[in-house]
């Protein structure tokens, strides 16, 4: 191209060359590039909202043909679940009762030692304990449920049968805490997110008036962090209901109605793995409950969710 | 008159001392029950199985008798997966964050898909194994494959990996595409040479930490009906397959000590297959901060 420029004498021809030469630095691949890539980009991100589409109309669609077999008045008020044993009866508040039992005693164990590290570590904690504690927590979060499944039956589960004489091989209480141990890394963390992110002036202001470092912690830095504490503590409990395999693993399979934490119990998770281990034929009642539990299940969870973030705004102090 | 005032006084900040000092101790005592929780679940795991961690364990397929049987095809199953399902949800998960960082405009329908990653990041993982059933299973005839096992774990990590890349693009300085731009450079140009090279090690290290909470998820592919006994070794992605949290499962509901045993040996196995994983995370996280 150059040698052509210097070959025309007409200024004409020069300026064209010129900025025939200019075009050639925006190289023609970027400039596809540039073209395709925000449609791809595009598409990509619209995968996350085609998943929760897909988990809704899968839901919903194979929901709705179990409630044209069960009536929808006898899942939701039923106080008896045994689809799969005559004579069947699809009462779901059994399968719920155990969860919520699990979910509550594990909120029990987390919630304070979570909320009590979480202090420990944005108050008290020296710089160097920080370093070791944080890592073993991040740890412990990352162990497999599977794992915690195994350590609930080989460690807890015998721990509780020699304190109560009267609990089970498979027990509500052991699995319960074993969920709980599970999300202490996560309220934790989150909690102490929340304290870090409370102004230092705030702190100093009532260190200047003579507070100690615990009038500090629980009269200005819980306060002012409640927002994001309440909703770790609603995040955890999410968690803890669509845990799946350590309840499958340690609480048991029968669906009772019961508040007694010894006895076996059965999630609404934990019946889910139950039915898909079994060979329950494509299409027939059995196949349905899936659907419907795991409804119920994604409604709750959902529901959770948007509570938490609800909460993290709503309750948000202004600093 | 004013002494009785200061004796109160010392009496109460001596109080307040020893309350603060109390609670110091409460609080140190949670803290180390998680640390606890952590040593107890180790010692119980290594003593139960470390007797069982052998050669058969590598080199055999599972096997009635607790003596003979081996996880060979649930270590590969989990190879395998792995290998589908870390390219797709790394190129699918960083175009997505690239996306909403770099292009989306700030409108209502990014900030619902925002909304709409944080919430699926809170699905339990056993919704996502529904899904897979259907979806994949069912209406896309994948059957209960490699491929099938594969798609519904990369829907499951999508939003994990999607939330650390978008926070790690945030992390590049605007400074750096600026200067970009004023040398002429394209969109695309300014993100794929200047962006993307100056992030990439945080978003491998976050697709990492995913990829090793993907080897140890049971649930859904118990839904999706990974097999408990595999006498083989997948040939192909539409193969039926198993993995170690699977096989590890199958082991622990068996009512027989021996693999009680082997169940424990197999965690372990698994345990350190994710500390490899991690542990190359907080490398690479450290040689970046090195040279930043």
């Amino acid at each position: 191209m150059p040698n052509e420029a210097l070959r025309t004498n007409s200024p004409k021809q020069l300026v064209n060359a010129a900025v025939k030469r200019d075009h050639g630095f925006r190289n023609e691949k970027s400039h596809v590039m540039d073209k395709i890539m925000p449609i791809a980009l595009f598409l990509c991100a619209a995968l996350s909202i085609a998943t929760t589409i897909g988990i809704v109309v899968t839901l919903i669609g194979e929901t709705y043909r179990f409630f044209e077999k069960i009536p929808f008045i006898d899942f939701i008020t039923g106080g008896k679940w045994s689809p799969l044993i005559e004579p069947k009866s699809f009462g779901i508040w059994p399968l719920i009762c155990g969860t919520l039992l699990i979910t509550v005693i594990a909120c029990l164990v987390a919630v304070p030692i979570g909320l009590a590290s979480a202090i420990y570590l944005s108050e008290y904690a020296p710089k160097k304990a920080r370093s070791i504690v944080k890592p073993i927590l991040e740890v412990l979060a990352g162990v497999p449920t599977i794992v915690y499944g195994y350590f609930a039956l080989s460690f807890i589960t015998p721990i509780i049968r020699g304190l109560f004489a009267d609990a089970g091989v498979f027990n509500a209480l052991a699995a319960g805490i074993v969920v709980g141990i599970m999300i202490i890394p996560m309220v934790c963390s989150l909690s102490e997110d929340a304290m870090t992110a409370v102004p230092r002036s705030l702190r100093d202001g009532a260190y200047a008036l003579g507070a100690t470092r615990f009038e500090v912690a629980l009269k200005i830095v819980v306060p002012a962090a409640f927002s994001g504490i309440v909703a770790s503590a609603v995040l955890a409990f999410s968690r803890a209901i669509g845990e799946t395999m350590i309840v499958t693993l340690a609480a048991g399979s029968t669906p009772k109605l019961t508040g007694n934490p010894l006895e076996s119990i059965q999630t609404m998770t934990a019946y889910i793995v139950q039915v898909s281990l079994g060979d329950t034929p494509h299409g027939s009642i059995e196949y349905g409950t899936i659907f419907a539990v795991g409804m119920t299940l994604f409604v709750i969870t959902f529901l959770l969710n948007i509570a938490a973030q609800y909460a993290a705004r709503r309750f948000r102090e202004e600093y | 008159m004013s002494s009785i005032f200061v004796d109160a006084n010392r009496k109460q900040i001596a109080g307040r001392r020893r309350i603060d000092f109390a609670l110091k101790l409460l609080f140190l005592v949670a803290t180390s029950i998680g640390v606890m929780a952590l040593m107890a679940l180790l010692i119980d795991i290594i003593t139960d199985g470390i007797a069982m961690v052998r050669p058969e364990l590598f080199n055999n397929f599972p096997s009635r008798r607790a003596s003979e049987a081996g996880m060979k095809s649930a270590i590969v199953g989990s190879l395998y997966m792995l290998l589908i399902m870390a390219p797709l949800s790394f190129l699918l998960g960083v175009g997505a964050a690239i996306y909403l960082e770099e292009y989306a405009k700030k409108n209502r329908i990014t900030r619902l898909t925002q909304l709409n990653i944080s919430t699926l990041a809170g699905v339990p993982s056993i919704v996502y194994g529904i899904l897979g059933l259907t979806l994949f299973v069912r209406e896309l005839h994948l059957g209960r494959s490699l491929l099938a096992g594969s798609f519904t774990m990369t829907l499951l990590v999508l939003p994990i990996i999607i939330v650390s890349a978008q926070e790690a693009i945030r992390a590049v300085p605007k400074s750096r595409r600026d200067a970009s731009y004023a040398l002429g450079a394209t969109k695309w140009q300014t993100v794929s040479r200047s962006v993307l090279p100056s992030c990439i090690s945080s978003i491998l290290t976050g697709v990492i930490l995913a990829m090793s909470r993907a080897i140890g998820e049971t649930a859904p592919l118990v839904m999706i009906g990974a097999l408990t006994f595999v006498a083989f070794l997948p040939s192909g992605p539409m193969d039926s397959f198993t993995v170690m949290p699977i096989q590890i499962y199958n082991w622990v509901s068996r009512p027989q000590a021996s693999f009680q045993e082997l169940a424990a040996s197999g965690i372990i196995v698994l345990l350190i297959m994710l500390l490899l994983m991690n542990l190359s995370a907080i490398l690479l996280r450290n040689k970046y901060n090195k040279l930043s």
